[in-house]
């Protein structure tokens, strides 16, 4: 299955009753899958006006308590930043997908790791965070889906899918899992109509007074503690007795994975870390990961962007190096391989 | 003693932060009024958004949603379309919605999103204290205007009702004002055709209602309304642009 299929049908199957889209290459197959199915199975789908009419139509939907979705490219979740920031300041659940491509600007439409920055620290204006889930095969962008949903659900939060061009436009065989539904009650705070039995519902993010603004984000942030001691995850690979450390994250992983198993093969102790969450970044895990490393190395599709959750989890006690290729250009194993040989590692 | 006159039973027992004069809270009472009568407070959700009407969520008693600017329009389609046996209603300014949100109102009406808006026309961004507005009149002054509006400078105003009227999805397009006891009665019988549409599911109603803000006008409240009257009537004509259920122009 297509990835950006993939992840609508695992969409719908986590319970998404409204997907809210606008046309952007590379991650229009997923509209078009969710076209074909939505409103045949009494969900909604939507082709909104605009990237941030469709951001404002999952804020309303997801304001009455149903599961909501919208999908982009790097250039339209830019658009629907204003929205977002909305919805996490409203405490509203949604799910957001980023099938990333090449930029600044209009970029290209070529896979690219360039909106790590955007998706983990500066999405939007204020204080706030996004749940970050960054799949690296199309299964996992299906498992990641259900989850990032459950969580949004679970902590009143929007949670994001960070993939690429690459995972969007991949053919691979996926199963769908028996989900289990659990029941979140949005009972205490849904605005759909009060039906004369409760308080009226208020969904907002304004507050006047500087400390009653000031206690929200606080509460929020205490929540956001908890998720980074109990949802982060990562996969360690080879890395018990790695001498170089290779830190990678979606499709990038994949590559990484072909160089280091090349390089043990040549007598290399290479290993790899995968953060699957890069926020919460999987600080304890890299610790672990990288505890017999002398050197570590980052590979992205950017300029260098998760480099600075490495050094920030190592607190810079170890030399971390970077390999990138960007503006759609994908990082070969070779070139990997030649810059883990490059670095000296024992053997 | 008999009761003559109460709160509207959908309207929060609350002040209202509005300025005196200003003719939010009539509008604020007729959409309430016509909650109640309907009795449809339960089964409505109002979205607001940023504008001086931005904390009306304290105002009505039904549920509400707060709206980035410009955007109600869109979130409004997202609680319609996920709860369409619900009512839902935005409350809009000028600048809200002729301005940077005409792709949100342009684009709902055309879907004829069965939604009702209520478009407050007072020429004027009251909140951010008084700038020039897509509906600021040729000559108007403003703060962003200081010397009257000059067309070949800033353009010309936007009439919502004409230009909605020509759109399919639109059931209702009313201009109404407020300034008088007729007026205001007036404006109350579009405001409840407008809720009578949505329930009819008929599609997208707009009223929009002829405001004053006698603080950034500069004007007495009983001044703003002679200009209301005076100037901004002849250049805004009251009158139903479009009733699809009366035989429109579709």
């Amino acid at each position: 299955m297509k990835g950006n299929e993939a992840l609508a049908e695992a969409a719908m199957r986590a319970g998404c009753k409204c997907f809210f889209g606008y046309p952007i290459t590379p991650q229009t197959e997923l509209a078009a899958y969710m076209a074909k199915r939505m409103n045949k199975n009494g969900g909604v789908f939507l082709q909104a006006e605009s990237e941030i009419a469709a951001i404002n139509m999952v804020l309303g939907a997801a304001s009455t308590g149903v599961r909501a979705m919208t999908s982009s490219s790097s250039p339209g979740i830019s658009l629907k930043s204003e929205g977002i920031s909305y919805i996490a300041g409203s405490d509203l659940p949604c799910v957001i997908i980023n099938v990333e491509r090449g930029g600044p600007g209009l970029g290209g439409i070529q896979p690219s790791q360039a909106d790590y920055w955007q998706a983990t620290k500066g999405l939007a204006h204020g204080d706030f965070h996004l749940l970050v889930y960054a799949p690296a095969s199309v299964q996992e962008m299906v498992d990641m889906v259900i989850k990032a949903f459950d969580k949004a659900d679970t902590y009143r939060m929007p949670a994001m899918i960070l993939a690429d061009g690459l995972l969007g436009q991949m053919m691979e065989p996926v199963t769908f899992p028996e989900i289990e539904q659990k029941t979140h009650d949005k009972s205490s705070w849904a605005a759909n109509g009060h039906k004369g039995q409760r308080e009226h519902h208020i969904i907002n993010s304004l507050y006047l007074t500087p400390e009653e603004l000031e206690r929200t984000v606080v509460e929020r942030f205490a929540k956001y503690d908890t998720i980074k001691q109990t949802e982060t995850d990562a996969e360690l690979y080879m890395t018990e007795d790695a001498d170089i450390l290779v830190c990678a994250f979606g499709a990038t992983a994949r590559v990484v994975k072909s160089a280091v198993n090349e390089a043990r093969e040549m007598g290399i102790k290479a290993g790899m870390f995968r953060p699957k969450t890069v926020w919460p970044f999987p600080v304890n895990e890299l610790q672990e990961a990288s505890k017999n490393a002398s050197q570590i190395l980052s590979v992205e599709m950017s300029m260098g962007q998760m480099i600075d959750d490495i050094k920030l989890a190592l607190n810079c006690s170890k030399p971390v190096e970077f390999f990138g290729r960007t503006g759609g250009v994908i990082p070969t194993p070779a070139e990997v391989l030649a810059k883990i040989k490059a670095m000296g590692g024992n053997k | 003693m008999a009761v003559v006159f109460e709160r509207p039973k959908s309207l929060c027992d609350v002040p209202l932060h509005y300025c005196p004069g200003c003719t939010h809270g009539i509008v604020h009472r007729l959409v309430a009024e016509v909650m109640d009568e309907m009795g449809i407070e339960g089964d409505t959700v109002g979205v607001c958004p940023v504008g001086c009407s931005v904390m009306a969520y304290n105002y009505f008693g039904c549920d509400m949603i707060e709206a980035p600017h410009g955007r109600a329009p869109a979130v409004a389609t997202g609680v319609k379309r996920s709860n369409p046996d619900k009512f839902v209603f935005t409350y809009q300014g000028d600048g809200d919605l002729a301005a940077i949100g005409t792709a949100e109102t342009v684009h709902a009406a055309t879907r004829g999103e069965n939604i009702v808006v209520i478009f407050i026309n007072n020429t004027i961004y009251g909140m951010t204290g008084g700038q020039m507005a897509p509906t600021t009149r040729p000559g108007q002054v403003t703060q962003t205007t200081p010397f009257g509006r000059n067309p070949e400078l800033a353009g010309y105003p936007v009439r919502v009702s004409e230009m909605l009227s020509t759109l399919t999805g639109v059931a209702l397009a009313q201009r109404v004002a407020v300034d008088s006891v007729a007026h205001i009665r007036e404006a109350k019988k579009a405001i409840r055709k407008a809720f009578e549409n949505q329930k009819e599911k008929k599609g997208f109603s707009i009223v929009e209602v002829l405001s004053t803000c006698p603080t950034n006008w500069g004007l007495t409240p009983t001044d703003a309304l002679k200009r209301l009257r005076e100037e901004m009537i002849p250049y805004y004509p009251l009158g139903v642009y479009k009733d699809s259920v009366a035989g429109g122009n579709d």
